[in-house]
């Protein structure tokens, strides 16, 4: 254990920032060097877990050569066109169901009986609808895309203040505008909920998807690589997809905190 | 909150602009929830009059504006605003709420103009600066404190310059000082629009200070109708005003006296005190 600069020896609030900044990374950086060290002693056989000198190296000549970046590439274009076809589906549909009885009427009981349906469970038919080329991959991370979006809308419009909404009416608020000025904004932190379950989702759909069949991307480098036994390339991939991962939750972050600016959870000094 | 003190606002018109509209309440019964709030309700409310309205809590006095402006759709009787003044159908009414009902996603001057135009922004800006906020009009609701919420809805309300403003203890969450500017406020900018402007307050000074009538509600009905006769500014010191706020005072202390003793459980306590 670090000693905590807070209780240790206090000295300039400076001291103690570097001191919280680090603590986090105190275990990770540990297991790191346990690992290579494992390694090294051949405790672990490569063909199991490959070094995480090997690890860096493999990702230092795959980024050289560009093939990385070609799949990254391929990768993020699918997810993102993926999630672009089921998100905008499911927030057009979430905004009309949360809107109008009658469409609620209509579809949503049909909308919340193809929930319960797992997505992954469909892959069989999917591949026979698409056979195994993009629109197969598309389709599956549209789909799991859809559904947290779909149901945090419908929500989020459901659950818009009933005060704030006659309040509008009485101030002369009414159609387009009533709904620009409070029911779309009231319904934004459940709509970015569901978006921020989306963009997780994306990843394992896309995953999955690119790990059954691909010709490119990091799901088919990672694949490939297995069957050379290649468990550097392999880890490559994963650590990856856990990048990727990690870049659409900040940037959903990212997007709450400027458009949730007014919530009292995203107000820091002002 | 200088501009309180301009003595354009102080020193009113010799006669008020005619903007007002009249309000009927004619046998009017509202039912909440499979009760009875209001019961054969009956009050006439002339163009530009300032009536106030007071009363127990849970007397039904929110539902009485919110009746007004439509909120609430009445079993039975009658409810006519501005019969003769007709613009464009309906005639301008404005409610402040009693929870400010300020958008959170809005900073505080977009939030009082709320469904007005652009050309709106300047006189917004004025009437914020008399409620006393113009250094917070680009914060958010959410940093604001009660009392101050309430001024940025009573701001909202006052720019709107309805024909009638329904006003439910917009001062409830003031200190005595603020509260007593604010009073200045409304009652300047009433004397100086002329609008109709019903204001509920639990406080029997406040309405005596305010208001041409003052309306007590007790059990659905008007159980008082007293015009306050004094020339304004009115203030608390005169016996004039002291008597009006005792009679009033003492009739709602009245009907909760009887309340009280007609409980079967205190009935030992009141034949003890006969
Ligand atoms: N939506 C509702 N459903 C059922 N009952 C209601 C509803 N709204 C109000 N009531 C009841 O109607 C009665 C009058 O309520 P109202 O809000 O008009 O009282 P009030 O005079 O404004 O009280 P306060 O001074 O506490 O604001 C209360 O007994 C309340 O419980
Ligand atoms: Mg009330």
């Amino acid at each position: 254990m670090p000693d905590h600069p807070q209780k240790a020896f206090p000295i300039t609030g400076r001291w103690r920032a570097i001191g919280h900044g680090l603590a986090p990374w105190v275990v990770p950086v540990a297991l790191l060097f346990f690992w290579q060290w494992a390694s090294s002693a051949g405790w672990l056989p490569s063909r199991f877990l490959p070094s995480p000198r090997a690890v860096v190296k493999s990702f230092l000549d795959l980024s050289a050569s560009g093939e990385l970046w070609t799949h990254v590439r391929v990768s993020t274009e699918r997810a993102f066109s993926g999630f672009a076809i089921g998100g905008v589906l499911g927030l057009v549909l979430g905004l009309l169901t949360g809107s109008f009885r009658w469409v609620e009427t209509l579809l949503d009981t049909t909308l919340q009986m193809i929930r319960n349906i797992p997505a992954l469970a469909l892959i069989p038919l999917v591949i026979l609808w698409f056979g195994i080329d993009e629109s197969a991959k598309l389709f599956l991370v549209a789909l799991g895309v859809f559904f947290p979006v779909y149901i945090n809308t419908f929500h989020g419009i459901q659950s818009v203040d009933r005060g704030l909404l006659e309040m509008g009416r009485t101030y002369g608020l009414s159609g387009w505008r009533l709904y620009r000025e409070i029911i779309l904004p009231g319904a934004l932190p459940s709509i970015l909920v569901g978006v921020r379950f989306a963009l997780g989702f994306m990843w394992v759909m896309l995953i999955v998807a690119e790990t059954i069949s691909a010709r490119s991307g990091i799901g088919y480098m990672t694949m490939n690589a297995r069957e050379f036994m290649q468990t550097d390339v392999m880890v490559v991939g994963i650590l990856l997809y856990a990048l990727l991962g990690k870049m659409a939750d900040l940037l959903a972050k990212g997007m709450e905190r400027y458009w949730l600016r007014w919530h009292p959870a995203y107000q820091t000094s002002r | 909150m200088a501009t309180i003190l301009n003595p354009e606002l102080v020193a009113p018109p010799q006669s008020r602009p005619a903007r007002g509209v009249s309000v009927l309440l004619e046998d009017v019964s509202i039912a909440l929830g499979g009760r009875t709030v209001l019961k054969n309700f009956h009050v006439e409310i002339a163009a530009g009059e300032f009536v106030a309205i007071v009363g127990r809590s849970g007397c039904g006095k929110s539902t009485l504006l919110r009746s007004i402006i439509g909120l609430e759709t009445p079993q039975a009787g009658r409810i006519a605003v501005g019969e003769s003044v007709d613009r464009n159908g309906k005639p301008d009414i404005r409610i402040m709420f009693q929870d400010s009902r300020l958008l959170p996603w809005k900073r505080i001057l977009p939030n009082v103009t709320l469904g007005l135009a652009t050309s709106f922004i300047p006189e917004a800006k004025r009437v914020l600066d008399q409620v006393g906020l113009a250094d917070r009009a680009r914060d958010w609701p959410a940093t604001l404190s009660g009392g101050q919420r309430q001024r940025v809805a009573l701001a909202r309300a006052l720019v709107h310059d309805p024909a009638l403003l329904l006003l439910d203890e917009p001062l409830g969450a003031l200190d005595a000082l603020t509260r007593i500017e604010m009073q200045q406020l409304i009652e300047a900018v009433w004397t100086n629009r002329g609008f109709t402007a019903v204001l509920v307050t639990h406080d029997v000074a406040e309405a005596i200070t305010l208001a041409d009538r003052v309306v007590l509600i007790e059990g659905g009905r008007v159980a008082l109708d007293e015009v306050v006769n004094m020339p304004r500014p009115r203030t608390r010191g005169s016996a004039k005003f002291a008597a009006l706020e005792e009679k009033i005072l003492s009739r709602v202390l009245n009907v909760a006296q009887r309340n009280i003793e007609g409980r079967p459980f205190l009935e030992t306590r009141s034949r003890d005190a006969q």
